[in-house]
């Protein structure tokens, strides 16, 4: 049974160890950044001590988890959570079985009693939390044995289901929870938050390099810290750690510079067909990710003030039908070059 | 004796021939103690395994070297037993998902647990944790990526994934979140011919000296800028003729010859019979293990090649694009490659 591995004091070599990603993996829910909404309202529990089951959604690196980690942590302080918290994940065998089973065994463990201490410190409310994390990897025949489950053990225990696509999750699942959305993290709060791990870490900056380092991560705040840790290590000179720039931000992104993003719409626009088939064959050998060059082409022409409407919306579907294609595990190579040269009769 | 292409495979990361920025980020990164996971990727033949053993290399010492093969088994779930071949020094471990089918989940977690709960033997090893590198990551199914997203967290102190792939497309964005991505170009046609040079030489091979450079520009232009393929080429090559000149022939795989028969025919006429011949080569190249999608790739750049009308290219492409991922998605890879080559046709008699 897995629980939750429980932070405390961290050795200096271990925590030298440790991603940044980890190590600033929020500890309370004050540290949580910019879900303003998810927290207030699981503050509120943290009073009441009652807690509704709950589904947490939204894209990778948003605090789902972290949260989830960090209420269980100010619920029960750190002594109490490993024998009141079970924590799931898609790692472990989720068979229809084998979850009842285990929820099972875990619902009917006698509650611990917390000692003076804790109670003096912690709200130690007397369910306990089952995290089923990723549950949207979790087969629709789970999902639907899960829901007596959830009934069945409704008294002693509280769910917290995690996904990042809440379509994935059967209805009568989800409409047994209430339902918080992370967003993308794109505001002050998150800059904030990078800031805050930029400066512990003495990261030596140019200055917008972490307006930049959040913008590329698309609200993808793990992202964002793992591009930091990265573009430190790499202007590490000796023991100096010198001045990280917006260009090695960009390189270490693994942006598409601007130049072959031009070079590819020039060569589209021109339709000259043998030019394309050239161009195109020399970006894939270069490696670009036909994904990263969709995003970037989708920008740069959705926003170009001299296409007609009736041209965007072209453009568009051939994009959307690019981008399907290449979800489906299409090869890269040839739809990259449909989608030039189909921008082609369109330019 | 080794095939040219493993013995002169660059050890060390200052060894390797090209991209010395990407030398650089590695050597970075390996030398402070929070190396994070990575995805590298890049087309086929860049070097991107080349360079992640020299990051172990570098990560390790040379006791990384001493490498051995199990064939390990696996009971899946309904019984059956599963063989596999898992690489590894006592620092790292290395798979290869499709040798599990579809039951990579299972076996990748079950050998990331092992690694996990054994404790690196060495104490006085530099680094604390085991780097288990994954090949061909995009060919892993998106449920053993999907159990990868948590255990990528948990252990993170023990363990660090290397993911080698191809594409990024195939791979689920919780993953790219958790992992540094790394881009390795394929090196140009000179810095391919560059290296041809060093291992003609090495090897003593005989260049007719005149022709030297434009002889392995040649070999270097012919494969694609895929160094794999290249030092293949030049070996197979050498020893097939004494000296190498200009008039020596550059070796054909057979099965690109085959296809470039069949596009041939079939730019001259199209008709019933010919879609008959088309079946039986698509058959014969499907058993001789020949990728679908490497197949339909290939029948059309040569059609792009052969014809002269802009507007039909365009048509062949979208062609081309459509059975692409009708490939991925079916699973009768004939009736595809059949569908496609009898749409172009009819586009050809428009
Ligand atoms: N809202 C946030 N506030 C503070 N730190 C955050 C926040 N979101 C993400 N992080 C940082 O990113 C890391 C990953 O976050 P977390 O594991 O909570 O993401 P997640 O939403 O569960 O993502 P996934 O869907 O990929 O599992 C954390 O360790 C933390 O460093
Ligand atoms: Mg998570």
């Amino acid at each position: 049974m897995s629980s939750i591995l429980t932070q405390t004091s961290e050795t200096p070599s271990e925590s030298q160890h440790t991603p940044w990603v980890e190590k600033y993996r929020p500890k309370n829910l004050d540290d949580v950044a910019s879900q303003d909404h998810a927290v207030a309202v699981l503050k509120k529990t943290l009073q009441s001590a009652n807690l509704p089951h709950m589904l947490f959604y939204g894209p990778p690196g948003t605090g789902k988890t972290s949260t989830v980690l960090a209420l269980a942590k100010e619920l029960y302080g750190p002594n109490l959570i490993k024998s009141r918290v079970l924590e799931l994940n898609a790692s472990d065998e989720r068979g229809i079985l084998i979850v009842r089973q285990k929820v099972k065994t875990f619902a009917r463990l006698t509650v611990s009693n917390p000692s003076a201490d804790d109670l003096a410190r912690y709200p130690c409310p007397p369910y306990k939390i089952i995290i089923l994390d990723e549950a949207d990897s979790m087969t629709s025949d789970a999902q639907s044995a899960l829901r007596r489950t959830m009934e069945t053990y409704s008294g002693v225990t509280r769910f917290c289901l995690i996904c990042n696509y809440i379509t994935r999750i059967i209805d009568p699942l989800a409409s047994r929870c209430s339902k918080f959305r992370f967003r993308p993290l794109d505001d002050a709060n998150a800059l904030a938050r990078l800031a805050h791990v930029a400066d512990t870490e003495r990261v030596n900056r140019e200055a917008g390099v972490l307006e930049q380092v959040l913008r590329i991560a698309n609200g993808d705040l793990r992202k964002a810290i793992t591009f930091l840790q990265s573009a430190t290590r790499l202007h590490l000179d000796g023991d100096e750690v010198a001045e990280i720039t917006n260009k090695s931000i960009l390189e270490i992104a693994g942006v598409v510079p601007d130049e072959v993003i031009g070079r590819l719409i020039a060569a589209s626009a021109a339709k000259d067909m043998e030019k394309l088939f050239t161009t195109v064959n020399d970006v894939m050998l270069e490696g670009w990710s036909s994904v990263q060059i969709l995003s970037q082409v989708h920008d740069l022409l959705i926003l170009d003030d001299s296409l007609q409407p009736d041209q965007k919306s072209r453009i568009s579907r051939v994009l959307f039908e690019t981008d399907k294609r290449l979800s489906a595990g299409a090869d890269e190579h040839v739809q990259v070059l449909n989608l030039l040269s189909q921008l082609s009769l369109i330019l | 004796m080794s095939l040219w292409v493993d013995k002169y495979r660059p050890k060390s990361l200052e060894a390797t021939d090209y991209h010395p920025e990407i030398a650089d980020r590695l050597k970075a990164l390996a030398s402070s103690s929070d190396f994070p996971h990575l995805l590298v990727y890049g087309p086929p033949g860049a070097g991107k395994k080349t360079r992640i053993l020299a990051t172990l290399q570098q990560l390790y010492g040379p006791a990384v070297e001493k490498m051995k093969i199990d064939v390990r088994q696996f009971q899946t779930a309904s019984n059956r037993k599963l063989e596999f071949n898992v690489v590894s020094s006592s620092y790292h471990l290395e798979i290869t998902p499709s040798d599990m089918g579809n039951n990579d989940r299972v076996v990748i977690q079950d050998l990331l647990k092992e690694v996990a709960q054994t404790e690196q033997v060495d104490f006085s090893g530099k680094h604390r944790f085991k780097v288990v590198i994954i090949n061909e990551a995009d060919s892993l199914t998106r449920d053993a990526q999907a159990a990868l997203r948590r255990t990528m967290e948990k252990y993170s102190g023990n363990i660090r994934l290397v993911l080698l792939s191809n594409t990024t497309s195939n791979i689920i964005p919780p993953i790219k979140s958790r992992c540094l991505l790394v881009r390795v170009a394929a090196p140009s046609e000179a810095e391919v011919a560059t290296i041809l040079d060093k291992v003609c030489k090495k090897e003593s091979v005989s260049v007719v000296e005149t022709e030297r450079s434009q002889v392995l520009q040649l070999m270097a232009a012919h494969s694609g800028r895929n160094l794999r393929k290249a030092l293949l080429l030049l070996e197979a090559m050498v020893m097939q003729n004494d000296h190498l000149s200009l008039k020596t022939p550059v070796i054909q795989l057979d099965w690109e010859g085959v296809i470039r028969d069949l596009t041939a025919s079939v730019l001259k006429e199209r008709s019933v019979a010919k879609l008959q011949l088309a079946r039986t080569v698509f058959y014969e190249l499907l058993s001789h293990c020949i990728p679908a999608k490497v197949i339909l790739k290939t029948v059309c750049w040569e059609l792009l090649r052969g014809v002269q009308r802009d507007s039909l290219k365009v048509e062949i492409i979208e062609l081309a694009s459509v059975f692409d991922e009708r490939l991925s998605l079916g699973q009768k890879a004939i009736f595809h490659l059949e569908g496609f080559l009898a749409k172009v046709m009819v586009a050809m008699e428009q």
